[in-house]
């Protein structure tokens, strides 16, 4: 109860100062959180790229519906394949005109339909990568009806090179950002903390107890650290709205992160009272 | 009430600040501790509330022994023992009231009696039509009385004076030390560090320590008479 009178009257005391505390956890937070947002799309980007790694076999025009559906069944078995999709030759042909109609003359002119069958084997998430495809393919060219597999070995590669990358540079970079973070938001408490060292040092001398005089600061240091924690949450919101709107679309980061983001202002704040009132605890 | 034995201060920067000092008061005693400045008077006074631990040999005060109390519990000495300063350590941008009764909040007097204990104790020291002033508003004798009564918000045995009247006039200070004398009459020990020979000897009856480049080099309780005495 005095905790919170107090904390809310060094806030009344001192605005600028808390604003400005506050503002600096805010701004520390706020580069934070459109890491977070580039990050989070980066991530959306890839996933869809990826949902389109897929291995396609090109089936032999004598082959008979019986083993189609044998080799069908056997690979729904294996965990890593999600989806079969068989494309006959009439849908090859479709696709084709559909997608080429600049041809649209040679495929009129055609008697037979040159396009094989194929089969269409999607890839279970957690399981598109060059090793799982490389895999499947080679299963697959055990069958007898299969003339041809392709799955675009050298993209596949390249977009699990990407993906690597990407995750170690969200680690590395995330991680000194919320370093930095931390750093900026423990300066702010401790300014904020240094301006009220006195009133430490009367209470220690009139004989309040340890845990009396840390409260008061442990929750301002919260309060600090929530208030630029929901700024941030405000101000990157804004700016993702302004890029979506003016640039390109970017989806918003899940609101969990944003509460994270807020909870880890609040928690920074109050570790970082705690360790700058230690210091002026030990002094008198 | 107060009792050092053989105390010895080291401090990495200045060296050696008490050197094997002993002293005892009594309760209820009033007693001046003098001395150049950095002979030891603030560093007597500072183990004694234990805000420093001496390097070797041991402060005992009302109980509490300085090998045996924790940093943490020494909250409960500090509620015995009062302490003001020279320069008066009140909170700026409060009135003298707010700060006596920031005192009597943060050690956890009820909302109900902070108000009427904070101008009981104001007017103790004199100080009842002052109470809605900002310190900044009062003169030095009347922010000494301030921290004085702040001093009081726990009823202490034992006063700790580190020169409190060194940044007043004559009659400020005066004010200052009759005020102590009525609190000494009350039964309160008062340990008073302060270089100020005309008090001293306008004061005879009270007994006066002499420390000198941290030794304690004179008792007038153990002299016969002040005769001797290397002035300063």
């Amino acid at each position: 109860m005095h905790a919170m009178r107090e904390a809310m009257a060094a806030v009344r005391r001192a605005p600028l100062l808390t604003a400005l505390s506050a503002a600096m956890v805010a701004l520390a937070l706020y580069v934070v959180g459109l890491f977070a947002v580039v990050t989070f799309n980066l991530h959306e980007a890839l996933s869809r790229v990826e949902e389109r790694v897929q291995v396609v076999a090109y089936m032999r025009d004598d082959a008979r519906d019986a083993e189609i559906d044998l080799a069908r069944e056997d690979l729904m078995e294996m965990e890593e394949v999600e989806s079969i999709h068989h494309v006959s030759k009439d849908e090859a042909l479709r696709v084709a005109r559909e997608d080429l109609p600049e041809f649209e003359d040679l495929f009129a002119a055609m008697e037979v339909n040159p396009l094989p069958a194929s089969l269409e084997i999607g890839l279970a998430p957690g399981f598109r990568t060059p090793d799982v495809t490389a895999r499947i393919a080679d299963r697959l060219s055990i069958y007898p009806f299969i003339e041809d597999v392709r799955y675009g070995e050298e993209w596949v590669d390249r977009l699990h090179l990407l993906q690597r990358i990407g995750a170690l540079a969200t680690t590395i970079l995330g991680g000194a950002f919320a370093v930095v973070a931390a750093l900026i938001i423990g300066t702010a408490i401790r300014i904020a903390i240094f301006a009220r060292r006195e009133e430490i040092h009367v209470m220690r001398l009139v004989g309040a107890t340890n845990g009396f005089i840390r409260r008061p600061f442990l929750l301002e240091g919260a309060l600090t650290g929530l208030m630029g924690g929901i700024l941030a949450s405000v101000l990157v919101f804004v700016s993702h709205a302004l890029v979506s709107r003016a640039v390109f679309r970017l989806d918003w980061i899940p609101w969990e992160w944003v509460l994270l983001g807020i909870a880890s202002g609040a928690f920074f704040g109050v570790l970082a009272s705690a360790f700058a009132v230690r210091r002026y605890l030990r002094e008198v | 009430m107060i009792k050092l034995t053989e105390v010895t201060k080291d401090y990495s920067r200045r060296g050696r600040a008490l050197d094997g000092v002993s002293l005892h008061v009594r309760k209820g005693e009033f007693v001046f501790l003098t001395g150049h400045s950095g002979s030891g008077k603030s560093t007597t006074l500072r183990l004694i509330h234990m805000a420093d631990r001496p390097t070797s040999g041991e402060v005992r005060v009302c109980g509490f022994s300085s090998e045996l109390t924790s940093d943490r519990e020494i909250w409960k000495l500090r509620r015995k023992v009062g302490c003001v300063f020279q320069d008066f350590r009140l909170l700026p941008g409060r009135t003298a009231r707010e700060n006596v009764e920031f005192a009597l909040e943060v050690t956890g007097s009820s909302r109900t009696e902070i108000l009427p204990r904070a101008n009981r104790l104001l007017a103790q020291v004199g100080l009842s039509a002052k109470g809605g002033a900002f310190v900044e508003e009062l003169s030095g004798g009347e922010q000494q009385r301030v921290a004085i009564a702040r001093a009081l918000v726990n009823d202490p045995p034992v006063l700790l004076a580190d020169e409190p009247t060194g940044n007043l006039d004559e009659r400020a200070s005066r004010g200052i030390l009759e005020l102590f004398r009525e609190l000494n009459a009350s039964g309160m020990a008062i340990l008073m560090a302060t270089h100020d020979l005309e008090m001293i000897r306008a004061y005879p009856k009270i007994r006066t320590l002499e420390l000198s480049e941290g030794r304690l080099v004179f008792d007038s309780a153990a002299a016969p008479a002040p005769a001797g005495r290397s002035g300063g």
